[in-house]
């Protein structure tokens, strides 16, 4: 686990703490792991902090949801409604997948490209496939031959958050890149 | 469905329709405040018939059940009122040979509509003779009427027929009851919904389901020249492509062979070519396909998203939305590509738009200030009109006659991600008469089919 990620994770434990305080939340808290699910979830009582700590502009910047390509890799990166740009982080994200991939010749990845509820579905299909390509490319850049990477939209068809919320349809807001060996 | 329908028709209009008939005139431009009031007195048939029907269907009083559609699809137009069927005072039998107008009239109905079910042998198959009179109570006598003899099976879409030719009759525009609707059947939780495809009458009976709920399938459309094939778009083996479906053979092909995702598929008029997008290396474009020289062909050129292509009634244009101002915006061009302009220019974002099959209106789907609404505007753009607003509402698609849209609306989930449905609905042109679309599931991205052939 990466440094910036153990600071967000004990960032949202913080918080936490200072919720079942002020909340006086009975809740037990049994790892470190579903502690964070917990702080993302016991955090809807304060919806600004909420989006303070989740998201920067509409970018989801959390860490619920996502997954991890190869032990500290993560899975996933997130975009601005509409918008197929990588941000800063999602560059970085990308940099250690494209690292990893180098090391691992074998194999071979889909990338899958989502968007969230609030658009009409054939425009999400092409803004999914969009947003797959641009980490596509970036991976590219990175060392990894085309022939390796698969992008495969997905549109607004599978959600992994299914609230109708800003902070939900930010999770939803990404690309995927899935060992396809 | 495999078997094949068939339709003999013994005669169409024993009458010939008065011209004058302008008693029962219904403007159908605005929203009817005040419907119609009409009695459909159910058909009878005798007890030979009604044994046979009862072995053939399982149906108790078929003459009472052929009522009903009528009177359904009539109501839910909005212009008409059915009267209630206690209130008749005359017998079905008697009434169908020739009503005491004074009886009709007493009970406030304008329009009375008769009929008889008789059940026939032809070639030692079973089969029934419908017969339908359509009477002007005022006028006392009989303005139009049809006898046609069919398979027992087809005993609804007689139904939708009769339905047909009162609403042309009654308001100078053709009908769109015998006609059904393609969908998208949709269950299970929001994260992994499980989609079929769906077919259903117009009116939501007779479910088929096409697909097994094994792979993504979405946006399924008829062609409007034959009303046995769809096109739709599958995530078989996880390659999203277009497909045709031949409904009757279950024949199916994947069109084109194209590297990257084919998706948003529409017929042109004629059912001849196909449009659709190709989505590679992170851009979309609008392809035409000729399936008959299986010639393919890009229409637009632009780095940016162009999709959601719709053919003009006359194959002369096509409309589709592309972001390359920035946002979603509906844009016309010539069928050849040529001449693109934009058409949109309110406030908000445009999506789907649809060519009416007059010709003179395109249906879209527009976001402003995270509302959606359902709308219509000129082909130039002017006259946006919005007709329904929503949490979400997408795909509006056209009753053959250009009078009711139909579309998808979702509902909003709470923080917890509950209560997640979609279903469809329809919306008169007029703005007016919004009604929920009853499907056995979930349903979403409906499309109309033409008038049914035989």
């Amino acid at each position: 686990m990466n440094l910036s990620k153990i600071l967000k994770n004990a960032f949202l434990v913080v918080i936490f703490g200072l919720l079942v305080t002020a909340c006086a939340t009975k809740k037990s808290v049994k790892t470190t792991e579903t502690s964070t699910t917990k702080a993302a979830e016991t955090q809807k009582a304060d919806p600004i902090e909420k989006l303070d700590a989740l998201m920067q502009g509409d970018v989801y910047i959390g860490s619920d949801t996502v997954g991890e390509l190869a032990s500290g890799v993560p899975d996933r990166v997130f975009f601005a409604t509409n918008e197929t740009i990588l941000t800063t982080a999602s560059r970085e994200t990308l940099r250690k997948q494209a690292a990893w991939l180098r090391q691992n010749a074998d194999v071979t990845v889909v990338v899958e490209g989502h968007a969230d509820e609030r658009g009409t579905r054939e425009y999400n299909l092409a803004l999914g496939e969009r947003r797959a390509n641009a980490a596509k490319d970036y991976l590219m850049t990175y060392g990894v031959s085309s022939d390796r990477i698969k992008v495969l939209s997905y549109g607004k068809e599978r959600p992994v958050d299914s609230g109708s919320n800003p902070l939900s349809w930010s999770k939803n807001r990404r690309s995927v890149t899935v060992k396809a060996n | 469905m495999k078997k094949k329908l068939i339709f003999i028709f013994i005669f169409c209009a024993i009458l010939k329709p008065s011209i004058s008939f302008s008693l029962v005139e219904i403007d159908i431009t605005r929203g009817n405040l005040d419907p119609m009031p009409i009695s459909v007195s159910p058909f009878f048939s005798d007890e030979v018939t009604n044994d046979k029907i009862k072995n053939n269907l399982n149906i108790e009083n078929l003459g009472l059940e052929i009522s009903k559609i009528i009177e359904n699809n009539l109501e839910k137009t909005g212009l008409f009122d059915a009267i209630e069927k206690e209130a008749f005072l005359q017998k079905p039998d008697i009434a169908h040979l020739k009503p005491r107008f004074e009886d009709w009239a007493l009970i406030k109905s304008q329009v009375l509509i008769t009929g008889k079910v008789t059940s026939k042998i032809i070639n030692d198959k079973d089969y029934i003779n419908i017969e339908f009179k359509l009477w002007d109570v005022l006028g006392a006598k009989m303005v139009d009427g049809f006898s046609l003899t069919t398979t027992p099976r087809s005993w609804r879409r007689v139904g939708h027929k009769i339905s047909d030719k009162v609403y042309e009759r009654l308001t100078g525009e053709s009908g769109y009851f015998d006609t059904r609707i393609i969908y998208v059947a949709e269950e299970g939780p929001k994260t992994q919904r499980v989609k079929k495809l769906a077919l259903m009458d117009q009116d939501g009976f007779n479910t088929k389901y096409i697909t097994l709920g094994n792979e993504l399938v979405l946006t399924p459309r008829f062609n409007p020249a034959d009303d046995k094939i769809i096109t739709y778009m599958s995530y078989f083996r996880n390659m999203p492509r277009v497909y045709i479906v031949n409904l009757q053979t279950g024949a199916q092909k994947v069109v084109g062979d194209f590297r990257g995702m084919t998706f948003a598929p529409r017929f042109s008029p004629d059912g001849k070519k196909l449009i659709m997008s190709l989505a590679k290396d992170g851009n979309s474009e609008i392809w035409v396909r000729d399936l008959e020289t299986n010639i393919q062909e890009k229409l637009t050129d632009h780095p940016s998203i162009d999709t959601s292509p719709s053919y003009s009634p006359d194959g002369k244009f096509i409309t589709f939305n592309s972001d390359r101002s920035g946002y979603q915006q509906i844009y016309v061009m010539r069928s050849d590509g040529s001449k693109v302009k934009r058409i949109s220019f309110g406030k908000g974002i445009y999506g789907t738009p649809v060519w009416s099959p007059r010709g003179d209106l395109i249906a879209f789907t527009k976001l402003h200030k995270g509302k959606f609404f359902i709308g219509v505007m000129r082909t130039d753009g002017s006259g946006e009109r919005l007709l329904t607003e929503n949490f979400y509402q997408e795909a509006p698609s056209w009753s053959p006659n250009g009078r009711i849209i139909i579309f998808y609306r979702e509902t909003k989930t709470s923080d917890e991600g509950e209560g997640f449905s979609a279903k469809l609905w329809s919306i008169d042109l007029t703005g007016y008469n919004e009604r929920l679309v009853k499907t056995e599931t979930d349903a979403s991205d409906p499309s109309w089919s033409s008038l049914l052939g035989n």
